[in-house]
């Protein structure tokens, strides 16, 4: 304490007018600095220390029994079995397919709605409103829709290929082994598309009307003008757009358990294998496969952040 | 946001803090749990996740009950609804790592049970038995299913339910020149019939999503194996492996290529209420289905017959709801007057006359029953009880977590026979 007193007045006085500096806006960040450290990097933190050790029983679970630190063998065992690989095959399939799906329809409405055309705001809503679905509520819908019987006891899409004479467009949907998960990203790009349309939409807009007089006074076809003008404009726009639709699609869930089940092999993804982990008292495995999920957001997440953060310094 | 040097520093100091934090709190989690006020017995919170239906019909049938016999104790209403008890099970289990555990809990009995024992998580019980006569009262093939390995008994069931019944639609099988009344000695004479069905473009046989295709296999398991060997594959004595589990597993096949093709998006009551509409011949599933016909007011020998599985006569598949003392209740003497109520003859009577199930106690008068129960009732006296493995009787969680994915593969058609008999195989060694 008496210290303090010691210390050289001029140094005390800087470091009281930098602390003066500081302190307010510390102060006021502090309360979500903490709460953001102790609910999110803290829970990442102890979800990694339970993905490391062999918490596999209920015993383990509550300290009863001791358990063990076992490093990565609950990432490799998962990566090695057959039922993860295949949960992680089924993510990546809903994940192309829902991109590519959100960015082609939002795209493509986006640019129809960006000729000037009569009712403009009735189609933008049309389109929007989807996302103001919840997935659960939606995911109810189209399990009926996306029902897997086919010709006389038909129901769903399945029926209504049979009305128009389309018959050879049945098919048993998500209930498919393989390329089930697909069907399932059909109602989430329903449901997105219409996000990824308003981004595009405000891209678009955002581009001065001066820019397209400008190129068109300089000869350049409708086609050149896209392409030279407007597609690098929206550049950023595509990207914001991939991802967020692309971390949320990584963290499919409340969908795929609303149409399907959870024990249904054919729509595993690795977060239903969390929930199952989970319910089986298997805290280490359902940790292990959470880091696994945050890993492959991270990898999509960070580079972006790296280059949004370096284009603001420019 | 532009982030700057000492921002983010502080961002990953406090980021930092946090895992510290964490890390100090994992460790201090077993330190105030058990104690309570005990003698506080004033109320009792009993979870359960019957909040709809038949099932809070019997609730609140017992706590008429229980307002009865113990009308100083007040009842607390805990029940969960969502996901067939599902979200309950998360939210308990949640609770229980928590150390607030609430007074009494529904399970089922049997070895879903074993991993709260395993956790000591829930209390023996075995001394209330004695104490309010239950011993006697409940069957002795019940008293061995419930005994767990330990020799102790964790909980007190409220009522019983059999999980191999086959439901069918007299009509349908009437216009298919089936006698409803048919006695079928096995599985191979019921397919003939399935194969006529099949053959006129009925479906045969409706099934639902995993857990009913799981409860399908075992009736064909005890239904080809008999009740002994059933029942050697939760303790190890029969081999998974064996000739016999191939043969039965085939039969399993050959009864799933008769059901709807759009099983896994549909729970049990479509299931069922298929062969209400006449939509399916045949459905195989708990004798809970029974109140689905009912309310339809539709007349059981007229227009639906109920009887075992093939190959299961004289086998009792049960599955019973049951109540626990959890460790470090709050109101032990409050939970105690809800088991003894759950026990009593006058508690299982009138619960289970409103949810539609049977009371676990031998010594209920038949004649209060429903004309379906009454024969669930003569056949639980009399016939050999075998557990459930659908429905935690039979196995722990993670055993029938893992017998759910390997036969959802199978039966997608993503593993062939021999693959999901090991895989199998694998999943009862847990």
């Amino acid at each position: 304490m008496s210290r303090d007193r010691d210390l050289p007045t001029g140094k005390y006085l800087t470091m009281l007018k930098s602390l003066r500096r500081a302190g307010p806006p510390l102060l006021m960040l502090a309360p979500s600095l903490i709460l953001v450290g102790v609910f999110v990097y803290g829970l990442i933190g102890a979800n990694f220390q339970t993905s490391v050790t062999d918490n596999h029983t209920a015993a383990q679970a509550t300290g009863r029994e001791p358990s063990l630190l076992v490093w990565f063998q609950n990432y490799t065992d998962l990566l090695g079995t057959e039922a993860f690989q295949h949960s992680l095959t089924n993510l990546v399939l809903y994940t192309v397919v829902f991109l590519a799906g959100t960015m082609i329809m939002g795209f493509a409405w986006a640019w129809m709605l960006d000729k000037p055309i009569k009712g403009e705001g009735i189609f933008r809503s049309i389109y929007l409103f989807p996302m103001a679905v919840s997935f659960v509520a939606s995911g109810v819908v189209w399990r009926w829709l996306l029902n897997s019987n086919q010709g006389e006891n038909a129901s769903g899409l399945n029926r209504l290929f049979q009305i128009v004479g389309l018959d050879f467009l049945q098919n048993n949907w998500w209930n498919n082994v393989t390329f089930g998960i697909i069907a399932i990203s059909i109602p989430a790009i329903w449901q997105l598309s219409g996000y990824v349309m308003a981004l595009f939409l405000a891209g678009f807009r955002g581009i001065p009307e001066e820019l397209r007089e400008a190129a068109r006074m300089d000869g350049a076809s409708e086609w050149k003008l896209y392409r030279h003008v407007l597609f690098p404009q929206l550049s950023p726009i595509a990207l914001s757009a991939l991802i967020i639709i692309g971390h949320m699609s990584l963290k499919a869930f409340d969908l795929i358990m609303s149409i399907s089940k959870p024990a249904n092999y054919q729509t595993k993804v690795p977060a239903v294998d969390m929930y199952v982990f989970k319910s089986s008292f298997d805290y280490a495995n359902a940790a292990a496969v959470g880091s696994i999920l945050l890993i492959i957001v991270a990898l999509v997440i960070v580079p972006y952040l790296i280059r949004t953060n370096r284009q603001e310094k420019r | 946001m532009r982030l700057t040097r000492r921002t983010s520093a502080t961002v990953a100091g406090a980021a930092l803090v946090g895992i510290a934090l964490a890390a100090c709190s994992g460790g201090s989690d077993d330190d105030n749990g058990g104690g309570g006020d005990a003698g506080g017995g004033g109320e009792v919170e009993v979870f359960t996740w019957w909040a709809a239906g038949s099932e809070k019909a019997g609730l609140d049938a017992l706590v008429g009950v229980f307002n009865e016999q113990h009308p100083d104790t007040e009842f607390v209403n805990g029940a969960v609804a969502g996901g067939a008890g599902s979200a309950a099970k998360d939210l308990l289990q949640t609770r229980l790592q928590a150390q607030d555990p609430p007074d009494t809990f529904q399970a089922h009995a049997g070895a879903e049970l074993q991993d709260y024992i395993d956790a000591a998580q829930i209390e023996d019980v075995s001394d209330l038995y004695d104490e309010f006569g239950l011993t006697d009262a409940f069957p002795a093939d019940l008293m061995d299913r419930l005994t767990s390995e330990d020799g102790a008994i964790y909980s007190i069931p409220s009522n019983i339910h059999r999980a191999n019944v086959v439901w069918a639609n007299t009509q349908v099988l009437e216009d298919n020149g089936i006698d409803p009344n048919a006695e079928y000695a096995d599985l191979d004479a019921w397919m003939a019939d399935l194969d006529t069905l099949q053959d006129a473009g009925v479906t045969p046989l409706s099934v639902a999503t995993t857990w009913t295709q799981v409860n399908l296999l075992e009736t064909v398991l005890i239904a080809d194996l008999g009740p002994e060997a059933y029942s050697g594959l939760w303790d190890g004595s029969t081999d998974w492996n064996g000739a016999e589990v191939t043969s039965a597993l085939e039969d399993f096949e050959k009864l799933m290529s008769y059901t709807n093709t759009d099983r896994d998006g549909l729970d049990w009551p479509e299931a069922t209420q298929m062969v209400i509409d006449g939509t399916a011949a045949y459905n195989v599933m708990g004798d809970w289905a029974v109140a689905a016909f009912e309310e339809q007011n539709k007349e059981l020998g007229t227009d639906f017959v109920a009887f075992p599985v093939p190959g299961t006569d004289g086998v009792f598949d049960f599955l019973a709801d049951s109540f626990t003392l959890p460790v470090g209740a709050p109101h032990p003497d409050g939970a105690k007057a809800w088991l003894e109520t759950v026990g009593s003859l006058d508690g299982q009577v009138a619960f289970n006359k409103a949810k539609g199930s049977i009371p676990a106690r031998t010594d209920a008068e038949p004649g209060d029953f429903s004309e379906y129960q009454q024969t669930a009732m003569e056949s639980f006296t009399s016939d050999t009880i075998v557990s459930s493995l659908a429905h935690g009787a039979a196995a722990p969680v993670a055993t029938l977590n893992a017998i759910s994915d390997a036969t959802s593969k199978f039966t997608t058609g993503a593993s062939d026979l021999a693959t999901y008999q090991s895989e199998l195989a694998t999943a009862a060694q847990g």
